[in-house]
């Protein structure tokens, strides 16, 4: 390896910190994945200009500001950062599996690789998979299920989307392009800090945390308001369908905590690039301080992470078991103290910092607290199944499968709530496998079933079950094989992140560990077969009625995908599961005596154009090209001004092409019959 | 190759179901690591009262009332119990306060910085992170060790620790608890061990590309044994003085265990005070 500290750069010359020396041809991992990149992104590209495919592309895609074309873009980029995360996860199994030995060298990865794979895992899979996995399934369903045509500032989502994907974008150049942080994922400082980490790997990691974040903050501010204020007529805060209750508290969440994360790395980057002491280790830095700010923000995005998921489950739930939810009154209590809890528990994240004995104390047992409205929630779903008919589709097996697995990480995630116990437990596998299995077995098995469950609102047809449930299925046995014995091995005093061990007790049980990662691969293969298989048979899988499921709540009304305009006219809202009482009382899919013009956004270029210098910008900063990152800078402010100025902004659909999509909507209602009486 | 894998899953399965007591967290050699220990089968066992029937509810529940068991009761708009409610919320709220109490208790009890004996009987080792090894001074007995320290048996042990670079946090898990060590800051740890043997130290935070290998042997020994080590140590060539020092801050992999007959008793101090601004002795 080239020490890469070493690598002088001219101050004055016009590629900053950039030079040929720059790209890792040296290494013989990185090398061929990025000749790979390459090829596979040409390919790519000229396959779409060979379809003429760019205009189509530009015009109903890249600059859409329909809530549902967003969140299926969200889901899309989710998808491929999955692949990349999924292979750090893999290259680490191997690395453990094979590295006993005394010194370093074990193993197929040096240290300064390892190191950087992750941290990376980290990064992508909560920011570039699980945030927008989440964020893609409230953009879907959020607004169709209040009723809503768009989120409240279409403009503002499309821009948010670009934002992240400014910041994938920045950590995939990372891998072909300098290095990524090899700090852990949270780059506590001082090893982040300029004297320790000297190259570009940190910068790469404050520039696409810092870009994708303020995305997630817009995103928070918008579906905040669109909850609040965009409801259909007649829809109580208590009449919302939990899915949007939880979304509603995890925005919440995003408004208060994500402006800590952005001044957290505000500061880093200001000690990094013009010498400040925030979190040096001399002249006054306090790098607690730093680690509290960072799960200040931290502890609170776990929950938003979580959050939608347990409304995901609980729409399932109730769907599957053919009956009213149980306890959505204590369900929404639940989530709202779930909510205020998530703000003051961050120190249970380093009782072993040294805090005195009260404050763990207090720290740990307001940690615990939120296990009571989370087992709250698990009773309401399994007492939800309790006198229903559960129908064991592949979205209800990832519930079950949850039920079962969430159950045992709450467990131990108590166990590390207790601040004596976590000082033998703090930083161990243990800890690994607990955040894995609340995870992996609750937030990711959470949008799997969201996913499988409203597909079709998505794309007009449903994923197939079958492929489904062996996803599903070995994704849990993966999952058990993966972590149960990472629980062992921290039990065993393993701690995290090593690169080579001299213990050749613990090489057992990380053999099994990577087999369970092998296990989850398959899964992953599947679930690609399975969206493979399901746009192959399309035809075959067309939900023509947009209720496929039997649903009840307000989404299952609309066609499978809804128009682009959602409702033709406002929903009047009786019921909690509003779809249900009007198939119960046979007053669904009437046809309205007449149809207003609607007011609809149009689209815009800005989000992606003002994110295109953000990225032109993000990427000169860590470069230290100042030249561009002053053009990126000028272009963001322009652009935005330009777009401020514009006045053809929005237009009316007419009412003959309302009328025209409406009665083709009704004749498939007509001919295919949806259960149009619930079953009583 | 699948016949491998499926025998080495058994055999693990085996080992780990009948071989759980030889777990390093479960077989501690110190009153701390002893209660952690206790702690944890504490918290699980009071955990199991809800997670039992929850587990059980989770297989039950679904599979009484799956679609084809038609002699199932089934009532379509029930939502609402105030007896299951009740019940829902007040058993895990009374299990918490069980669980908060012994919290309470034992992070006073096994607060780090607790002292777990007479103040004469003490003994004191000053721990200093470095990239990437442990060095350690016994301040009474004027010596100093990279990556190997020894304890006497019950007796109990005061670590006063710090860094003199990135966070680490300092770990012996058959003992019991880890701090963090972080320049600038001392921290306290108090140990002890009950029985003789050598056990694993290492440092529990990730410190950068050489911190798999920042580990340390602990010998537990009895009397005549730690004085022992302690006099061949002293028969150590070397010297931790300033120059010495500077060696040993450059960044190393696996550093190789190391003693020095002789240390500036201010050391430590001085490690410290090099980041918070304050001279020793002016």
């Amino acid at each position: 390896m080239v020490n890469k500290a070493t690598i002088i750069t001219d101050p004055d010359s016009l590629t900053g910190k950039l030079t040929w020396d720059s790209i890792p041809l040296h290494d013989p991992v990185i090398l061929p994945v990025m000749i790979a990149v390459i090829l596979g992104g040409l390919a790519l590209l000229i396959l779409i200009t060979k379809m003429g495919k760019w205009q189509y592309l530009w015009d109903e895609w890249f600059t859409s500001v329909d809530h549902k074309k967003i969140g299926i873009m969200y889901i899309i980029a989710a998808i491929v950062m999955l692949i990349r995360g999924f292979s750090d996860a893999l290259m680490m199994r191997a690395q453990q599996a094979f590295a006993t030995a005394d010194s370093v060298g074990a193993g197929f990865l040096p240290p300064e690789h390892y190191d950087q794979i992750f941290t990376a895992h980290g990064v992508i899979m909560i920011f570039f998979v699980a945030m927008p996995l989440v964020v893609g399934l409230m953009n879907i369903v959020v607004p169709l299920q209040i009723g809503a045509r768009d989120v409240a500032f279409p403009f503002l989502n499309s821009l948010s989307f670009w934002l992240f994907v400014v910041g994938a974008i920045l950590i995939n150049i990372s891998l072909f392009l300098g290095e990524f942080a090899a700090t852990g994922w949270l780059a506590y400082p001082p090893l982040s800090g300029i004297e320790y980490s000297p190259w570009v790997g940190v910068d790469y990691w404050l520039w696409a945390l810092q870009i994708s974040g303020i995305g997630t903050l817009l995103t928070g501010v918008n579906f905040f308001v669109t909850i609040l204020r965009m409801r259909a007529p007649g829809m109580k805060l208590m009449q919302m369908p939990v899915f949007t209750w939880t979304s509603l508290c995890a925005n919440v969440l995003i408004i208060a905590s994500f402006p800590i994360l952005t001044v957290t790395l505000t500061l880093l980057t200001l000690d990094r690039y013009i010498g400040t002491h925030f979190f040096t280790n001399d002249l006054g830095g306090n790098q607690m301080m730093y680690v509290n700010l960072i799960w200040a923000w931290g502890h609170p995005e776990v929950y938003i992470l979580i959050l939608p998921a347990f409304g995901i489950f609980s729409e399932i739930t109730a769907t599957f078991s053919r009956k009213r939810l149980f306890g959505y009154t204590s369900l929404v209590w639940a989530t709202a103290a779930i909510m205020v809890l998530a703000m003051v528990v961050w120190l249970h994240h380093f009782f072993t910092m040294g805090a005195g004995a009260s404050v763990n104390a207090f720290f740990g047992i307001a940690t615990m607290i939120i296990s009571i409205p989370t087992g709250v929630k698990i009773f309401n779903w399994l007492f939800t199944m309790y006198k229903g008919r559960v129908e064991f589709t592949a979205s209800m097996w990832w519930t079950c499968s949850f039920l079962f697995t969430f159950t045992i990480g709450g467990m131990t995630g108590v166990m590390l709530a207790i601040p004596a116990a976590d000082f033998v437990l703090h930083n161990s596998l243990f800890l690994i496998a607990h955040f894995h299995n609340v995870i992996i077995g609750g937030s990711v098995f959470g949008y799997f079933a969201g996913m499988t469950y409203w597909f079709s609102k998505a794309t007009g047809f449903t994923l197939d079950e079958n492929l489904g449930k062996i996803a599903c299925a070995l994704w849990t046995v993966g999952f058990f094989f993966a972590f149960m014995p990472l629980y062992i091995l921290g039990f065993n005093g393993m701690t995290r992140r090593l690169n080579y061990y001299d213990n050749p007790d613990w090489a057992p049980m990380l053999w099994i560990a990577a087999f369970g990662a092998m296990i989850i691969f398959a899964g992953i293969l599947v679930q690609l077969y399975q969206i493979y298989i399901s746009i192959r048979d399309r035809n075959k899988n067309r939900d023509l009625t947009g209720d496929p499921w039997n649903g009840r709540t307000l989404e299952w009304t609309t066609s499978s995908p809804p128009p682009f305009y959602n409702f033709a006219i406002m929903p009047k809202i009786h019921d909690r599961d509003e779809h249900y009482y009007k198939k119960e009382h046979g007053i669904a899919y009437e046809k309205p005596d007449k149809y207003a013009p609607i007011h609809m956004p149009k689209n815009t270029w800005a989000g992606i154009v003002i994110s295109g210098f953000s990225l032109i910008m993000g990427f000169a900063c860590i470069w230290h090209i100042w030249w561009m990152a002053i053009f990126g800078f000028v272009g963001i402010v322009a652009s935005w001004i330009i777009y401020s100025f514009e006045r053809n902004k929005d237009y009316y659909v007419q009412v003959n092409e309302i009328e025209k999509i409406e009665s083709a909507h009704l004749a498939d209602i007509a001919e295919y019959h949806p259960i149009s009486k619930a079953q009583s | 190759m699948l016949n491998k894998i499926i025998k080495t899953v058994v055999i693990c399965t085996l080992m780990v179901t009948l071989g759980g007591c030889e777990l390093a967290l479960f077989d501690p050699k110190g009153p701390v690591g002893e209660q952690a220990k206790l702690l944890i089968i504490i918290s699980v066992a009071l955990m199991l009262i809800v997670i039992i029937p929850v587990i059980f509810m989770t297989f039950y529940f679904p599979y009484k009332y799956r679609t084809s068991n038609k002699k199932a009761v089934y009532k379509p708009h029930w939502e609402h119990s105030t007896k299951i409610e009740l019940i829902v919320w007040l058993v895990p709220c009374l299990i918490v306060i069980a669980l908060a109490i012994v919290t309470y208790q034992t992070s006073h009890s096994l607060d780090p910085r607790k002292p777990l004996g007479k103040d004469e009987d003490t003994v004191t080792i000053q721990v200093v992170a470095l990239d990437w090894k442990w060095l350690f001074i016994y301040p009474e007995q004027q010596i100093a060790t990279i990556n190997e320290i020894a304890i006497p048996v019950n007796k109990p042990i005061e670590f006063l620790i710090t860094s003199d670079t990135v966070m680490n946090s300092f770990f012996i898990p058959r003992l019991g608890s880890q701090i963090y060590a972080m320049a600038g800051m001392e921290n306290r740890l108090n140990l002890m061990a009950s029985e003789q043997g050598v056990f694993r130290g290492m440092s529990a935070n990730y410190s950068g590309f050489g911190f798999s290998g920042m580990k340390f042997k602990t010998h537990a020994l009895d009397q005549v044994g730690f004085e022992q080590w302690i006099s061949k140590v002293k028969r150590s060539p070397l010297k931790l003085d300033e120059k010495m020092y500077q060696m040993l801050s450059k960044k190393t992999k696996d550093h190789a265990i190391q003693h020095f007959h002789d240390v500036d008793p201010l050391h430590f101090k001085k490690t410290i005070e090099k980041y918070t601004g304050v001279q020793s002795g002016k």
